[in-house]
């Protein structure tokens, strides 16, 4: 027990939940994201119809959730590719409060950018 | 499924992995660009009809998706639930082969589309 409690307040489990979480809504978020797209096959006026939807607040909240999830999965990820592929070197244990800082940036600009 | 099968999803995975990577840097540099002065279908369209570049793009993109996501799907459901059947395997195809549908469908509607 004592050895789970400590697993689990490691910050790399931390990682490992968020790339599985992110990972997770990503894959249920994607038909979604399709569908959207595929409005434009009947038409413009079709797809701005959906795009206006998405200029509601809570709306634009999730988006900017969307992207932080995205950026947060691909930073995780190359963090795990490296870990898996290349040579083990101290520089990689810092690789995670890289990875958080530019999926962090990366939700920032995003949202600075939509409102 | 066999050890062999088991390592090749596991190769599959990372390899799409490292495609992906490059895909989602380019795919958040451009929502972070196209959101300045809000989404609209004209902005979206004016970028990605008639675009080989953007087609070719989008559709790597969605293969990748579609080899990596079920994957990672597939695992998590084997480690949650311990489901660990065929049925798991169908699953993760068809999901597979349904991304990749959809995926190839919002492609070309982007691509060819919004003319009506």
């Amino acid at each position: 027990m004592k050895n789970d409690f400590r697993a689990r307040s490691h910050p790399a489990y931390w990682a490992f939940i968020v790339h599985r979480m992110s990972g997770l809504l990503l894959a249920l978020f994607l038909p979604l994201h399709f569908w959207a797209l595929g409005q434009a096959l009947h038409g413009a006026a079709q797809l701005d119809g959906f795009l206006r939807w998405t200029e509601h607040p809570l709306v634009k909240f999730a988006e900017t959730g969307l992207v932080l999830l995205l950026a947060a999965h691909m930073t995780g990820g190359l963090r795990l590719l490296a870990l898996e592929f290349l040579e083990w070197h101290e520089w990689q244990k810092t690789l995670l409060a890289a990875a958080a800082g530019v999926a962090l940036v990366a939700g920032l600009a995003f949202l600075l950018n939509l409102v | 499924m066999n050890r062999r099968s088991e390592v090749l999803l596991w190769g599959a995975q990372r390899a799409s992995a490292a495609l992906l990577a490059l895909c989602v840097v380019v795919h958040l540099v451009t929502m972070i660009y196209a959101v300045r002065s809000g989404l609209s279908a004209a902005e979206i369209l004016g970028r990605t009809q008639g675009n080989i570049g953007w087609l070719i793009f989008y559709a790597v993109f969605v293969a990748a998706v579609a080899v990596h996501a079920p994957i990672g799907l597939r695992t998590i459901l084997a480690e949650t639930f311990n489901w660990r059947s065929r049925g798991l395997d169908v699953f993760a195809g068809a999901a597979a082969l349904t991304l990749l549908m959809w995926g190839m469908r919002a492609v070309i509607a982007v691509f060819g589309g919004g003319a009506a």
